[in-house]
């Protein structure tokens, strides 16, 4: 049906349409995108601004000077992602389960909720909770568990628990709508056939709601991997990430060729993330 | 049919026992997990709640109920004059307004634009839609920080050559704010109101057309209405990114152009005033109630 309206309509049809969409995004996304590319590749000028002869020095120092970072923040975001599943699938699942359609409704509120709050006060409430003076420290004080109060901010642990707690629902969506879909006389079959809960749910279950994780995963991953208010308001100099070291090129008298390289890098250690998740998802279609 | 003996490969019982106490660890953890998670994502929140009635500046000892901070903030007083020069009402307020302004233009924009595109990609036929339609999905992928990084780098080189052909010194300010949220937002409005489209029937088009509706009368009188649902879930979606970004404002924001994200950062990273739970506490209450009332709005609109 579909196939029978294009070939009827003329070609170039709806063009139109789509233009002001298609010149917004090269003009104010790709053409910077571009930009930043050059800029990457010149050197450093009065002021931190780009200027003409062509080098490969600032890639050189990201990859130097800046690898232990780089590496930190691609485990950062990684455990991110690792622990926001390990948290997210069985919410996620937990939710789809319930019988009642309010019942989801209300679970599923529940998890967004604090997600459509702002991300900066959702960060500023975790640090009330860690901070040197705060609730948790209080609490284990009274208990009587310790006598000095723990440094829980400003390390990277920190970092981690707050890019999960900021990023968590981006995990259980998508998890959610795969697990509702779900089919449960696929699980029935499983059991029929001699499978224990281990088998059921690995072979069947979670195959099933792959797509869901593969999202989800994609979509913890991504920002943590360019994260940098979390890691700037609760990391200290122990965990700052790539996000940090690019803002802090652009601030200031800076150096805009260098913040470019890194961003660049950043770029592409995303793209291979994406090629890879791309890849799992449909050898399991 | 003849079933094969079944050989088990290790003693029977003890694998029943095995299977029993995966059941039982499962079950645990399938309840377990959730509580914890629940906890996780409500106690910061809650406790930041509680004690924005504290009486003392404490987040962790319970001096007594007061409503002083809130008071400060409404009366314009502040605690301490150290503090007073990072935090006055007026500041928040314009902080607000400044939010509220670019959030409108930019959701109003970007859900034209992208309903637009969604139209034009569905139903259009025309050389490159697949590469655009690529080109759509970029900044979903893209981390914000890149996007705010190459938009300073653009708006900078811009305004330079600007100058130079002019004379003119333009600084970023609404305008570039405005233009920065438009190119994220296009993308995530274009995505739900295709969602839209690809659930509609198509034979209510050809209804309309076989009925004697021109590509005018069928786009307002069917298309349109149907799609509806899924241009306010996106201009919904565009208001709360737009309201919410922080990263991508940073890098795009002039002088006197802060916005309430930027202000909240601003005080976090000075020094933090004691009115500061008070003030997310406001906060939090403002996006419950825009959830809420959108919420409400939404099943309404799936009602008639």
């Amino acid at each position: 049906m579909n196939r029978f309206r294009r070939t009827q309509a003329g070609r170039g049809r709806g063009f139109a349409l789509a233009f002001p969409g298609v010149f917004w995004l090269i003009v104010f996304f790709l053409l910077p995108l571009v930009f930043v590319a050059v800029a990457s590749f010149m050197s450093r000028g009065p002021g931190g601004v780009p200027v003409m002869p062509l080098t490969i020095d600032h890639y050189e120092r990201t990859f130097g000077v800046f690898a232990r970072v780089t590496w930190r923040t691609v485990r950062f975001a990684g455990l991110t992602t690792l622990y926001c599943l390990l948290l997210g699938y069985p919410l996620a699942f937990f939710i789809s389960r319930r019988l009642h359609p309010r019942t989801r409704l209300i679970l599923l509120f529940l998890v967004l909720l604090p997600f459509w709050t702002n991300f900066l006060v959702r960060t500023y409430a975790l640090i009330t909770i860690l901070q040197r003076e705060g609730f948790l420290n209080g609490i284990l004080e009274r208990l009587g568990l310790i006598q000095d109060p723990i440094q829980f901010l400003f390390t990277p642990s920190a970092v981690i628990l707050g890019l999960v707690y900021g990023y968590l629902p981006f995990m259980v969506l998508p998890i959610y709508a795969a697990a509702e879909r779900l089919d449960l006389r696929f699980v029935e079959a499983a059991y029929d056939l001699g499978a224990n809960d281990w088998n059921a749910f690995w072979r069947v279950v979670f195959p099933l709601t792959l797509p869901g994780v593969i999202a989800g995963s994609m979509l913890v991953f991504i920002p943590a991997i360019g994260a940098f208010v979390t890691p700037d308001l609760m990391g200290g100099t122990k965990g700052l990430m790539i996000g940090n070291l690019v803002q802090s090129q652009f601030r200031g008298r800076g150096n805009i060729p260098l913040g470019s390289a890194v961003s660049m890098v950043l770029l592409v250690i995303v793209f291979i993330g994406v090629l890879v998740y791309t890849r799992f998802g449909n050898r399991e279609d | 049919m003849a079933a094969p003996p079944i050989q088990p490969r290790e003693p029977l019982q003890g694998r029943v026992k095995r299977d029993l106490a995966v059941r039982r660890i499962g079950r645990l953890g399938l309840w377990l997990t959730p509580v914890v998670t629940y906890f996780f994502l409500w106690a910061p929140i809650l406790v930041l709640i509680l004690f924005s009635f504290n009486d003392a500046e404490s987040v962790s000892v319970w001096r007594g109920f007061s409503t002083k901070w809130y008071e400060n903030i409404f009366r314009n007083t502040v605690s301490t004059d150290a503090i007073a020069t990072n935090f006055r009402t007026q500041l928040l307020i314009k902080a607000v307004s400044n939010s509220l302004i670019v959030a409108s233009f930019a959701t109003l924009i970007s859900t034209v634009i992208g309903t637009m595109f969604a139209l034009a990609v569905a139903r259009g036929n025309f050389p490159g839609r697949k590469l655009f339609d690529a080109l759509f999905y970029l900044p979903v992928v893209i981390p914000d920080i890149t996007q705010g990084v190459a938009l300073a780098v653009f708006f900078k080189i811009v305004f330079d050559y600007i100058q130079l052909w002019t004379g003119q010194r333009m600084v970023s300010g609404y305008g570039t704010i405005i233009i920065a949220h438009v190119a994220f937002n296009i993308s995530y409005v274009a995505i739900v109101v295709r969602a839209r489209l690809a659930t509609m029937d198509p034979t209510l088009e050809e209804a309309a057309r076989d009925l004697g509706a021109n590509h005018f009368q069928t786009f307002w009188r069917i298309t349109f209405p149907i799609l509806m649902p899924g241009i306010l879930a996106g201009a919904l979606l565009a208001l709360t990114l737009s309201l919410d970004d922080f990263v991508v404002t940073f890098f795009t924001s002039g002088v006197g152009t802060t916005t309430l994200p930027l202000f909240v950062y601003g005080m976090l990273k000075q020094r933090v005033p004691p009115e500061i739970n008070a003030i997310s506490t406001l906060m939090i209450t403002a996006s419950i109630l825009l959830v809420g009332l959108s919420l409400i709005l939404q099943q309404r609109g799936s009602r008639s």
